[in-house]
């Protein structure tokens, strides 16, 4: 059985085998019993390594008939399977696509430089520099494949990969440096000796090349600007000394977020950098945005049922040309180009189809759109209580009448009795204790915040407050708010209280 | 879902719709985070944990309020997974870093053949913790190349957790609030007395959320006003006074009930089992011991004048004194002494600092009889300052000329000054006091009522 869900069936002395991995498997209990037939139905079939097992499979079995079918009889619930799968994998990133998607001169930028230290033993630091979602860990993760496929780069090669989050000290960055690198002085898992003695042992490793000599590294850092954070910066400095010493080829990649990196860079640090930065911003036109929709949606072709591939690929191509469909990229191109949002987006559609409902529809992609820009603030304002309301609409007009100043929970108290003395028919009158619990359940989903948290010298009644909602929102969330009294309606549409 | 208490209606079976899809395939691949936020009791964990048990899929549920540190929260993740031994391979202290290394050696040597779950119950926690906590478990699934899913639950939005520089975003879901008539009436419902009937249990429910469901819609605190009133409602059919459908009676004798249930059991002021003991012996008709302050604090004589002195310092402004407190004042020019923000006056703004000198000017011409400035009227003071009814303002060591300001509000006065023997001039002064502060906030009917209420005494 092999592991990617397809299934090798042994019935009645017939060998389905589905996967190429089960030849193997199935050889021995196929040498145990007289087969009528062997057919074979992957994929893999029809290239050379296909052919080969194919022969190997006529030896074995002698007379028995083997046949090989390109056409796959697969049940329309395998399908739809196997669909979801191969689409969840490249829209949850798992699965590196062939090349990165309109990104094509930093790709070529990149892959020389590395080629140029891996091949010809030159030292480099670069910076790839990008927003959130944007490409940068995809990009690298096609060029570092392509590299490796290098005959020289692949024998010669270290790569030594930080990131930010987890390495959040350069100790253990260290650690995690010499465990990468199988230095000397790692005996099982612990690393020993102090930072200092560590620092100096890897410096020492580096310069003197290690058991073969001069082996290229490569070190990618992942939230670079987060390494910039580390006290006294000493693994950046080292690190892109020891690229400006030219002992052995090192290639320092940083990726990171922010723009503005080099700031937070000391001088010394900065000076070893060679300020080579790859900028990766989305320069999609619209049409190409729909485009890339369509293929990030479009099954690729060697799916083995080729039938059900073209179907579906055909029923993608008519939904990226409807109206509906094309506002909703539209608003979603508008607010962000990059990919990351996108496959959200996909996500959510293509996690709806199932056997009942086997293509996707325009409805999917409105849907998950809708839950995608739903406001989450005005949500959660719909299911307060009418106290909790009024005295919502009580801290917006004390908003409106002093400009935005902060006030505390007296004075919302005071609007609020005002409201009830003069205005409130349906709402009765409200101990105090009774509506300051009230104020703090607002307080605990942080709908109001203290303008100076954690200073409790003042009482809690005169501590001063923000709102946190925005004047539409609040107006927003009365209009879907199931059964409002019309006097609390009223109350928050007037101007002056 | 095959749980005993699902039930049927459409905002909920939406999104329980739309999650399930997500956790369908659990041989692929799933989103790598996914964050899930809702009122309290809505549902979350409970949906979330009973989905995770029925489809039998692997899972780690952590409640974020037990992790002090990220320590026990890395030792729960990877028992639950991988056993307690590989747990007990973690070092002392763990980092993030030994965490993802530690999960990948695991998963290495056991590879996910279903999508594994962590749970992150009550997340608004994680953000106190290590700042690069909450970021590295939204990306696990990248950062351990296994098949993994956490899942963050939430009441509060997710626009709060976002760090500065921006994370991988999850997807984010909606625990729908209950609607009164459909289903929060249904589910409370849910636990009527053997002994009486359904209907009735519904009617005492729509009683109950008459009265509190205007205030609260807290799932879990009806509940328990429910179960604790219960007994009060059934009194008259126990009785014998009542029938089971004469509901407008039964109203009558349990709605001032549940409103004294709204000042004291509501804010937990009392304790349930003080209100249940209480509701027994209603014969005495005891009043209740609350927990605040004003009903029963005891003063010395001489500090309930204190008290009384600085609620007027802390509330009138220092140009006012000469002429409340001095038997003869010259002319008193009118100036507009409401220089500042007209609208607001200092009872909403709060009190204000006072020092000593000014305190112990007003008390003496505030007590009645001739008090000599010995040290037990200073040492009162200092213990007005313990009991938290006075608090010092400014450094400790500020010894010459320290600073106060009264903690206590209005209705702690007027509760005191009615046990003192309080002359005329006393009330004069504090009515003074309250219709200079209301000059512009016409707050007329509580400065009657407080004025006749010290004028009753």
């Amino acid at each position: 059985m092999s592991s990617h869900g397809h299934r090798t069936i042994r019935m009645f002395n017939v060998l389905h085998i589905s996967c190429l991995e089960d030849v193997h498997t199935s050889v021995s209990w196929a040498a145990e019993r007289p087969l009528l037939s062997v057919h074979i139905f992957t994929p893999e079939i029809r290239n050379v390594a296909g052919r080969k097992y194919l022969s190997l499979w006529r030896e074995i079995t002698g007379s028995t008939l083997v046949t090989m079918s390109k056409r796959r009889s697969l049940t329309e619930a395998q399908c739809v399977s196997l669909a979801q799968k191969l689409l969840r994998e490249r829209l949850c990133h798992q699965k590196l696509p062939d090349r990165p998607l309109a990104l094509d001169s930093q790709y070529k930028h990149l892959l020389e430089l590395l080629r140029r230290t891996a091949v010809h033993g030159e030292s480099n630091s670069v910076l790839i520099v990008g927003p959130r979602g944007s490409g940068k860990t995809m990009l690298l993760g096609c060029v570092l494949r392509e590299l490796m496929s290098l005959k020289e780069a692949q024998k010669n090669v270290l790569l030594v990969e930080l990131n930010g989050l987890l390495q959040t000290d350069d100790k253990i960055a260290l650690k995690e440096i010499t465990r990468q690198l199988h230095l000397e002085n790692v005996v099982g898992d612990k690393v020993f000796g102090s930072f200092a003695e560590n620092l100096a042992f890897l410096l020492e490793a580096l310069k003197k090349g290690d058991k073969s000599s001069s082996r290229p590294v490569v070190f990618v850092l992942d939230e670079f600007d987060l390494f910039a954070h580390h006290k006294n910066q000493t693994l950046l400095y080292n690190l892109l000394d020891v690229s400006q010493s030219a002992q052995t080829p090192v290639a320092v990649l940083g990726l990171t977020c922010r723009l503005d990196v080099l700031e937070l860079l000391e001088k010394r640090v900065k000076s070893r950098f060679s300020h080579r930065q790859i900028h990766l911003f989305s320069s999609l036109s619209f049409a190409q945005y729909v485009d890339a929709v369509r293929s990030q949606l479009s099954l690729p072709p060697d799916f083995p049922d080729p039938k059900f591939s073209d179907a579906w690929n055909h029923s993608v191509t008519k939904l990226c040309e409807e109206k509906s469909v094309e506002e909703i990229l539209r608003r979603h191109f508008n607010s962000s180009k990059d990919f990351r949002s996108l496959h959200s987006l996909l996500f959510l559609s293509v996690s709806r189809v199932s056997v009942s409902h086997s293509t996707l529809h325009e409805a999917d992609l409105l849907e998950a759109s809708r839950l995608i820009s739903a406001d989450s603030k005005a949500i959660i304002l719909h299911g307060l209580s009418i106290l909790e309301l009024c005295l919502i609409i009580a801290m917006k007009h004390l908003n409106d009448t002093y400009d935005g100043e902060p006030f505390n929970f007296q004075m919302v108290h005071n609007e609020f009795k005002k409201f009830i003395q003069r205005k409130s028919h349906s709402i009765h009158k409200f101990e105090k204790p009774v509506v300051m619990k009230a104020f703090e359940h607002l307080l605990q989903l942080e709908l109001v915040r203290p303008v100076d948290s954690g200073v409790c010298k003042v009482q809690r009644e005169y501590q001063l407050m923000r709102l946190m909602l925005e004047h539409g929102q609040v107006m927003e969330a009365l209009q879907r708010y199931p059964q409002c009294p019309t006097d609390v309606k009223q109350w928050a549409l007037s101007a002056f209280a | 879902m095959s749980h005993q208490k699902s039930f049927q209606y459409a905002d909920l079976l939406s999104v329980l719709e739309r999650v399930v899809d997500i956790m369908s395939a659990p041989d692929q691949y799933s989103y790598p985070s996914v964050f899930i936020y809702g009122h309290r009791a809505t549902g979350k964990s409970h949906v979330v944990l009973s989905i995770m048990k029925d489809l039998e899929l692997p899972h780690a549920s952590v409640d974020c309020v037990e992790c002090v540190s990220s320590g026990l929260l890395f030792h729960q993740v990877l028992s639950a997974f991988f056993g307690p031994d590989a747990a007990a391979l973690l070092p002392r202290c763990p980092s993030l870093s030994d965490f993802v290394r530690l999960y990948k050696q695991m998963s290495s040597n056991s590879p996910a053949t279903q999508t594994r779950y962590i749970i992150l119950d009550r997340a608004e926690r994680m953000r106190d913790m290590d700042f690069s906590l909450l970021p590295a478990l939204l990306r696990l699934q990248e950062l351990v190349n296994d098949n993994v899913t956490v899942i963050l639950l939430s009441e509060i939005v997710w626009e709060k957790f976002r760090p500065n520089t921006g994370c991988f975003e999850p997807l984010l879901f909606h625990f729908p609030d209950y609607s009164k008539g459909k289903s929060l009436v249904q589910i409370l419902s849910w636990d009527h007395h053997p002994s009486y009937t359904p209907e009735l249990y519904a009617s005492y429910i729509n009683i109950l959320l008459g009265v509190f469901f205007s205030v609260c819609r807290d799932l879990r605190e009806l509940r328990h006003l429910a179960v604790l009133n219960f007994s009060k409602f059934c009194e008259p059919l126990e009785k014998g006074e009542a029938k089971e459908s004469d509901i407008h009676k039964l109203w009558k004798n349990i709605e001032p009930h549940l409103q004294r249930a709204m000042q004291t059991v509501y804010l937990r002021e009392v304790s349930s089992v003080q209100w249940e003991q209480q509701q027994m012996d209603e014969k005495e008709a005891t009043t209740l011991r609350v927990l605040s302050a004003h009903a029963h604090i005891e003063l010395p004589y001489y500090s309930k004048f204190l008290l009384i002195a600085a609620y007027l310092a802390s509330f009138n402004p220092a140009r006012t004194d000469r002429r409340f407190f001095l038997k003869s004042h010259g002319k008193i020019r009118k100036t507009n002494f409401l220089k500042k923000h007209e609208k607001t006056s200092n009872h909403l703004l709060g009190p204000k600092p006072f020092p000593l000198d000014r305190l112990m000017a007003i008390f003496y011409s505030v007590v009645d009889s001739r008090v000599a400035p010995t040290a037990s009227i200073f040492s009162q003071i200092s213990s007005l300052v313990t009991l938290q009814l006075l608090s010092q303002v400014g450094h400790d060591d500020q010894l010459d000329s320290p600073k106060y300001k009264c903690s206590v509000s209005l209705d702690f006065i007027l509760a005191i000054s009615r046990c003192v023997c309080v002359c005329v001039r006393l009330l004069d002064l504090l009515a003074l006091s309250l219709v200079i502060q209301s000059q512009v906030v016409r707050q007329e009917r509580s400065l009657f009522t407080a004025v006749s209420n010290l004028h009753l005494l």
